[in-house]
């Protein structure tokens, strides 16, 4: 690995059931040098903590993992590093010689298995989430404006008794939902930072969290488009409400 | 008060169509009010005027008759055109005030200036109205901060505030006690004498009706003397 383990705490392996951790995982479970893990229905011994980034939180003694996974003497796979970038494609072409039964990769081939892509069906369930989100976003905003068009509809009858139109109640409907989505989308991008630092604070050895500006504009269009569509119905509702029966409504 | 007639209903009727049953609200009303005229409106519940009231106030068009407000037919109006009328030449006075909770008193008097398109600056003769009204120093309250009395009265400060030719008052008083009905009352006969305001008050107490200049009398909906 590049550039070895970086011990924070503690040392290396003294003993077969001690394990190294990293800092986000030690965080995360509250663990100090000495401390008692289970993992794996196995206890370990916290000998050390190193920093993060290399590619595993959890580090124990190879054989010891065989054994406990009934892999005696087999490994699942092997990073190979290169001095020079240059030579990577002469290097895989010799390993591919030397272990014709074996699946040889770059770092970039590699890296290109496990997007979302080349992941059967995750793009159709990161699409139907997000369809699922939109709807329920939507349905909400729906709700939200037809309760407080009922709310207000005493309201909306005496703005009918003053003379108001059909198109300024819609329009003054229409301009209230444009002003709360707008507002809603801010707070919303606002609270996914809170997120992030609630996810990195309390649970930091969960996956990565990172705020994506380019889906705030989606977001917010989503979010207007809901708030406006679920707006219509209502505020339509409002506008063509008999005035004596608005006036009367409590 | 002018000889001319700023109202004139003739043979008016109003039916509601409830489920199967068709409710005769109104029975052929025939009315006469003259320009500046103090009107008041007395009958028990089921009479038949708070649709009389409405009718004349552009809020629901009638069955059959006609009514002729200020020159205009409402027969021949179309939704947006009693929208119109309500907007330029009717103010209106609820007995539960209707003013908007989260505006402010003043604010309440320029949504309706603003409604009507016309400037949201009190001229010296309105300045006049909210003295003789009492609430020119109310006017930066919320609703919810005023007495029923002061809000009845902002209530009329709105109903005024664009000239309209008539002022519709329903039960004014009837959320009131006694001391502030008759301020109220008192207030509505002082802009009627000062302003030449035309009013027709709604109510089912002849004390209250006797602050106008005459008396209708309505029963299973027609009016029975006063027409």
């Amino acid at each position: 690995m590049s550039g070895g383990l970086d011990y924070r705490q503690g040392g290396p392996f003294k003993a077969p059931d001690d394990i190294l951790v990293d800092d986000n995982f030690a965080q995360q479970h509250k663990l100090k040098i000495g401390d008692v893990l289970e993992l794996a229905n196995h206890n370990w011994t916290v000998r050390g903590i190193v920093g993060p980034g290399k590619l595993s939180k959890a580090f124990v003694e190879k054989k010891i993992l065989q054994d406990l996974t009934s892999n005696t003497d087999k490994i699942t796979m092997v990073y190979v590093k290169v001095d020079d970038p240059k030579i990577i494609p002469a290097a895989i072409t010799g390993l591919k010689k030397a272990l014709p039964d074996y699946q040889i990769y770059s770092m970039e081939e590699f890296l290109s298995l496990i997007t979302p892509d080349n992941v059967p069906g995750l793009n159709a369930f990161i699409g139907t989430v997000v369809g699922l989100a939109v709807v329920f976003g939507f349905l909400v905003v729906f709700l939200a404006m037809y309760t407080a068009v009922l709310e207000r509809m005493r309201e909306i009858g005496i703005l009918k008794a003053l003379g108001a139109s059909p198109a300024y109640v819609i329009g003054m409907l229409m301009r209230e939902t444009f002003l709360l989505a707008v507002i809603g989308s801010i707070i919303g991008i606002g609270l996914s930072f809170v997120a992030k630092w609630a996810i990195t604070s309390f649970v930091p050895a969960s996956l990565p969290v990172i705020a994506v500006p380019d889906w705030w504009w989606r977001a917010g269009l989503i979010s207007l488009a809901g708030a406006m569509l679920g707006a219509i119905y209502p505020g339509t509702k409002a506008a063509r409400q008999d005035t004596i029966e608005a006036l009367a409504y409590e | 008060m002018s000889s001319e007639s700023i109202i004139s209903v003739r043979d008016l009727r109003k039916t509601y169509h409830v489920g199967d049953v068709d409710v005769h609200a109104l029975r052929g009303v025939n009315l006469e009010v003259r320009r500046g005229e103090f009107l008041s409106i007395v009958g028990h519940s089921g009479s038949g005027k708070s649709t009389l009231f409405n009718i004349i106030g552009g809020l629901t068009p009638p069955s059959a008759g006609h009514v002729v407000i200020d020159g205009k037919d409402l027969r021949a109006m179309s939704e947006s055109d009693r929208t119109e009328l309500r907007k330029q030449s009717i103010g209106f006075v609820f007995q539960k005030y209707n003013l908007l909770p989260t505006l402010s008193a003043g604010d309440n008097i320029a949504l309706a200036q603003s409604m009507a398109g016309k400037s949201q600056k009190m001229d010296g003769d309105f300045e006049e109205v909210l003295k003789i009204l009492g609430i020119a120093h109310r006017l930066h309250h919320k609703p919810r901060a005023l007495s029923g009395g002061e809000q009845q009265r902002v209530a009329i400060a709105r109903a005024v505030v664009n000239h309209p030719a008539i002022l519709l008052a329903d039960e004014p008083t009837g959320n009131l006690d006694t001391e502030n009905s008759e301020r109220v009352l008192s207030l509505l006969r002082d802009l009627n004498e000062r302003l030449g305001q035309t009013i027709i008050m709604i109510t089912h107490n002849p004390e209250a009706a006797a602050f106008g200049h005459r008396t209708a009398r309505m029963k299973d909906g027609t009016i029975l003397n006063g027409a």
